[in-house]
């Protein structure tokens, strides 16, 4: 078995298969990282390159130690777009990583289609780690992991991703994958964050999170990006909290089976408060250690295919 | 010298012109239409242009030459030449330079350097000093020194109330203000705001920012009795309003690029940076109400907003890419592949759009095609098929997101101020 693109750029249009296959390899990768040695030689002298234009702490690490269980040689290559602008261009940067004779690079920008972009200039595999406000798809194959692993399915399942859905990379990829694999998928936030035609996806829209909470099987509470200027479109994290915000009381009020997902950072007080991000609906820090599972099955896949 | 243009179709639709004949050029002059002797055809130059249209010369009302400032970009001379080779004789240069057209000074070194050219250029000068929105520029001056009108392309003139003073000044010369319309606070974006957008997770810039500066300026015009024109109109709701406010007899004319007719937001899924554009590529619905203004009057004229651009700027991530592509050199093609062939447009209808509307507009007077005038003239032929090919371009730059499409119908020579380009060469005639 193998995937059917020799790049992962997004979850839009991977079909159902790939995606499953990926849930079956990091099964079996979540075993190796229960072992005493959990350090496996399959990707051994193949070089990765870890390509991060923006900040990022969770992803990169995250990255990084499923490319070090897997044996290969990594470089992390980090630096702000802003910078490198007024430097060396983005393409001139890609061709020099790519004469030191790299097989996989992992990309992270602010700018959405630079992992597209990568792909015309660039012979590596490509794994997309969160481009713009487009995609993350790594991030959304790991949530769909931790919620089979919680659920035991997915098929029928009623998946609501809750807050500033304009603005996040993870909301989309979220959308596609759990779409894909027969979840039904709702969108829960102010209207200010809600994007243009998001409804077109077949995705439900909530502009009341007592009733998303109400009529779904899981949550999947995103932060409140501050960093991008959230400021303009809610009126303060007070207001936020008081009618978004996911809270105990809200929960056993509404719905005590609830699975409650977030893709970290958390903001605490703002869209989850610490009862409900510590509680026993969450399992935030399973989907850290569902994350390197995950990457290790996608470099695996994608490291292991004749291109 | 003499030229003789043989059995060329002549097409003026203010002439009321529409005859198939014999067309004698001698130093620049049009010295005979038909009831050419032996004589005429001694020593002359002859070109066979049978099943070709002779029509007065092109205008381009909206460039960017990019001098002074950007020579690495284009120049006076490239922008000018592509200008030739893409079928027009005139073309109207737009202010955001650097330094900006808005001293006397920058204009007459435009007139200057292009003063040698078969192409003849208008500036247009900046409405505000420096394009800051802040003091009108001086008009009268800049007027006098050779500007045809006032804009702060880039971006629309900042506040109503200095749009006010620009519409009622102008009012002196009867000079245009040409509205680049967006609304700043509404335009943070890369593309169109839309589902597309919405699915590629790039910035949108939703089609309110235009219409709300189309409104503005609409009643600014009726308010102030000046005249604006609407640069590159992208929007339906905008051509609506135009379309209403010209009912309402209001001075008010507006222009379309062709990548706004031709195009839409679906081609940014492949991430090119060739499709970025201000204002962006919009949808179906809104590329049929261009075409529809254009076929009942309400776009008076089609205008390429070439923009050329380096290479390392455009291969730049797209958020970070400048907004902008060519035109000149392939508006013709597009215009007769997708509005005359495919029955939208007469070719009457697309000389007013190019050669007549432009210069009313800019109160220039339209080349005639009579004996005794000075030959200003575009020979078409509409049926030619070619393939766009960005390696042969005489402009500098090389964005463009048509290469190798096939095109029906180009420009195959023009000729103005005793010169013709054609076949690729420019000549003295």
């Amino acid at each position: 078995m193998s995937l059917s693109s020799r790049h992962l750029l997004g979850l839009n249009g991977v079909p159902k298969e790939d995606i499953q296959l990926i849930l079956d390899t990091a099964r079996t990768f979540r075993e190796v990282l229960e072992r005493p040695i959990k350090k496996v030689p399959t990707l051994q002298g193949k070089t990765i390159v870890n390509l991060f234009y923006e900040n990022s702490t969770r992803t990169r690490i995250s990255f990084e130690l499923a490319q070090k269980r897997l044996s290969a040689d990594t470089i992390n290559f980090t630096t702000s777009a802003s910078s490198a602008k007024k430097g060396e261009t983005f393409k001139d940067t890609v061709r020099n990583i790519e004469a030191m004779k790299v097989d996989m690079i992992i990309v992270r920008h602010q700018s959405a289609g630079v992992p597209q972009y990568l792909t015309r200039i660039s012979k590596a595999n490509i794994i997309n780690a969160g481009d713009g406000l487009h995609e993350h798809p790594t991030q959304g194959l790991l949530d769909i992991y931790s919620i089979i692993e919680k659920k035991g399915r997915l098929e029928g399942l009623n998946v609501c991703i809750a807050g500033d859905i304009a603005h996040s990379r993870v909301a989309l990829s979220n959308i596609f994958g759990l779409k894909t694999m027969g979840a039904n998928v709702s969108v829960c936030g102010p209207t200010t964050m809600i994007p243009a035609g998001i409804e077109s996806l077949g995705v439900k829209v909530y502009n009341n999170i007592d009733k998303a909470i109400a009529e779904n099987n899981v949550l999947n509470v995103l932060r409140i990006q501050l960093e991008r200027d959230a400021g303009r479109r809610i009126p303060s994290l007070r207001e936020y909290h008081q009618y978004f915000g996911i809270t105990a009381e809200r929960l056993e009020k509404r719905n005590k089976e609830i699975l409650i997902l977030h893709p970290g950072p958390i903001n605490r007080g703002v869209e989850i408060s610490s009862e409900v991000a510590d509680g026993p609906y969450q399992v935030i820090l399973d989907q850290v250690t569902n994350g390197v599972a995950v990457r290790m099955a996608v470099l695996y896949l994608l490291g292991t295919m004749h291109n | 010298m003499k030229i003789v243009l043989k059995q060329v179709n002549l097409l003026h639709p203010g002439q009321k012109l529409n005859e198939k004949n014999d067309l004698l050029i001698e130093e620049g002059i049009i010295k005979k239409i038909g009831g050419l002797d032996e004589e005429d055809f001694k020593l002359a130059k002859v070109y066979d242009f049978e099943n070709k249209y002779c029509v007065p010369g092109f205008f381009d009302m909206h460039v960017h030459l990019r001098e002074p400032g950007r020579e690495d970009e284009e120049t006076i001379e490239t922008g000018c030449n592509a200008a030739a080779a893409g079928g027009f004789t005139a073309v109207a240069c737009m202010p955001n330079t650097n330094p900006p057209i808005d001293s006397a000074e920058i204009v007459r070194f435009i007139k200057e350097k292009s003063s040698k050219h078969l192409v003849d250029v208008y500036p247009v000068a900046a409405a505000t000093l420096a394009r800051k929105g802040e003091s009108i520029a001086p008009m009268l001056e800049l007027y006098d020194a050779g500007a045809v009108a006032f804009s702060d392309d880039g971006s629309a003139i900042k506040t109503a109330g200095i749009l006010r003073n620009a519409l009622e000044y102008s009012r002196m010369i009867n000079a245009p203000i040409i509205e680049h319309c967006e609304e700043e606070t509404l335009a943070d974006g890369a593309m169109n705001e839309s589902f597309t957008s919405t699915i590629l997770g790039l910035p949108g810039i939703p089609n309110v920012a235009e219409d709300i500066i189309v409104m503005r300026d609409i009643m600014l015009a009726e308010f102030t009795g000046g005249k604006v024109h609407i640069a590159h109109i992208s929007s339906k709701n905008a051509v609506d309003l135009v379309r209403q406010a010209k009912k309402r007899g209001i001075r008010i004319t507006a222009e379309v690029a062709p990548h706004h007719f031709t195009l839409t937001e679906e081609m940014l899924k492949t991430f090119d940076t060739n499709y970025k554009m201000n204002p962006p590529l919009r949808t179906r619905v809104d590329v049929e109400a261009l075409i529809e203004g254009l076929k009942d009057g309400t776009i008076d004229c089609i205008a390429s907003d070439h923009a050329p651009h380096s290479i390392e700027e455009k291969e730049m991530e797209f958020i970070f890419a400048p907004n902008g592509i060519l035109g000149l050199e392939t508006q013709i093609g597009l215009v007769f592949s997708e509005l005359v062939h495919k029955k939208h447009l007469t070719l009457n209808q697309v000389i007013e759009k190019f050669a007549v509307n432009p210069r009313k507009i800019l109160n220039i007077p339209v080349p005639l095609i009579k004996e005794g005038e000075a030959a200003n003239l575009t020979i078409i032929d509409p049926d030619l098929i070619w393939t766009v090919d960005i390696s042969k371009f005489k402009s500098k730059a090389r964005n463009s997101p048509f290469d190798k499409r096939l095109l029906a119908g180009r420009s195959i020579s023009v000729i103005n101020n005793r010169k013709m380009f054609f076949e690729e060469k420019f000549f003295a005639i």
